[in-house]
């Protein structure tokens, strides 16, 4: 099979373009997923009532329907009843509601793993119950939870190759749209998959040496 | 009297057709866990071969689906395989050899959890009464490793029918393509279509999907203690 290179070369800042902009979704949808877990999962711990009703009804429903369903009842569906939102938006919307139940339960499961003498600790030295989570728990919570955190964090990074189903130019729109034009079929699969391995190589890197930094932290080690 | 948009899920033949669509999804996901599940099964047991070669070679394959989106291996083996071999394969052929190979990488790696987790004592009383290797398998490895496999099996199982909704991307007449075929057809007639239809798809993925990871959950507490 010959590869025409020239072709390569003449859509690289095509995949260059597309590329930005699925690391700038998967940044986003990353960021508040887990700013939403983190707040999910404190909800979790206080057992606020009602609220914590509705995280539950949250995480299940998230966790249980696809992303293209998602983003198609998002940006199609939800436009007929009046709540229009741009293509970006409702991409990282999606992405975040995906992903925030994914780090509710990793946040959680870490919670949960910090001992009891620990909490009990806290409170006998008169932390106040802010104090208790901002000190004592979260940070020895991170430490048990940051490999699942790494691992929905590539997951996000993946679930942006879906997104491109509401038209927005990422790596996966942009590989369809230049199959179909020039019909170099294999030279853009090529690219796509160079560019994926480009944008989620580094990052399973960083994520694994964040991993051992954060281990550090943890207790009794 | 005022024309509700939900209506439209009643009309004519809507359901039925939603329920066809439902079916190809769920038959492409169920054949693919059942052959993903075995082909995961053998890759466990490779995997816990003593050779270096052999855990690096399954060690990469399960890392290339886990690097790759789910969906790039469905264009990949649609327009790419398809067009070096110079073979027509239908998307649902495309659809289940992809999600067995990708449901064979992770149930492999459950698996090969699964059998380091056991005590090793197991192995080794079980090599001391002298059975076989196949023996050591058949009697005592496996039934142990099933009791804790099966919670990741059935997780896993819900990511497979999750991932399903892509075949959409290659041409498939899934849920969601009868889903927009219907919308398209009565758009005019009932604007607010594509929310009922929609939503009506997103609780149907809900229903399939949340008595597995219920399921699975319950196991997972249950064989916990």
């Amino acid at each position: 099979m010959d590869i025409n290179w020239q072709f390569i070369i003449s859509t690289l800042p095509l995949y260059q373009k597309a590329a930005w902009i699925t690391i700038k979704l998967g940044f986003w949808g990353t960021l508040l997923s887990l700013i939403i877990g983190l707040v999910c999962s404190i909800i979790l711990y206080f057992r606020i009532k009602i609220l914590k009703e509705l995280v539950g009804i949250y995480v299940e429903l998230s966790r249980n329907t696809p992303l293209l369903i998602q983003l198609f009842f998002l940006y199609f569906g939800l436009t007929k009843i009046g709540i229009t939102m741009s293509e970006t938006t409702c991409a990282i919307i999606g992405l975040a509601f995906l992903g925030g139940s994914y780090m509710s339960e990793a946040f959680r499961s870490g919670i949960e793993a910090v001992s009891k003498t620990q909490i009990e600790s806290g409170l006998s030295i008169g932390l106040s119950q802010m104090q208790l989570i901002r000190y004592v728990i979260l940070p020895q919570a991170f430490a048990v939870t940051m490999p699942s955190l790494a691992a929905n964090c590539i997951f996000l990074f993946k679930e942006t190759s879906i997104v491109g189903a509401i038209a927005i130019a990422e790596l996966m729109h942009v590989t369809q749209d230049v199959i179909g034009m020039y019909y170099q079929t294999f030279e853009s699969l090529f690219m796509l998959v160079v560019a994926y391995l480009i944008i989620i190589l580094p990052l399973s890197f960083l994520l694994t040496w964040l991993e051992r930094k954060v281990r550090y932290a943890e207790f009794g080690n | 009297m005022q024309n509700l948009g939900i209506n439209v899920l009643f009309e004519g033949t809507t359901l039925q057709r939603l329920f066809e669509g439902l079916m190809m999804t769920a038959g492409i996901a169920f054949i693919s866990i059942i052959i993903g599940s075995f082909l995961g099964i053998g890759m466990g047991l490779l995997r816990t071969s003593k050779s270096g070669i052999v855990q690096f070679i399954c060690r990469f394959y399960l890392e290339v689906f886990r690097i790759i989106p789910i969906l790039v291996w469905l264009f990949i083996v649609y327009f790419g395989v398809t067009n070096a071999l110079d073979i027509h394969l239908d998307g649902e052929i495309v659809a289940v050899i992809v999600f067995s190979l990708w449901g064979a990488a992770e149930m492999g790696d459950i698996v090969r959890g699964a059998l380091e987790s056991l005590p090793k004592h197991q192995i080794e009383s079980g090599k001391a009464i002298g059975l076989s290797f196949w023996g050591l398998y058949r009697y005592v490895l496996i039934p142990q490793a099933v009791r804790r496999m099966l919670p990741g099996a059935i997780n896993l199982s819900t990511r497979m029918v999750k991932t399903t909704s892509l075949v959409v991307m290659i041409g498939v007449i899934d849920v969601i393509k009868v889903g927009q075929q219907i919308i398209e057809r009565s758009v005019i007639k009932v604007p607010t279509a594509s929310f009922w239809v929609y939503g009506l798809i997103f609780i149907l993925y809900f229903i399939i999907c949340y008595p597995l990871s219920k399921l699975s959950k319950k196991l997972e507490a249950k064989w916990e203690n």
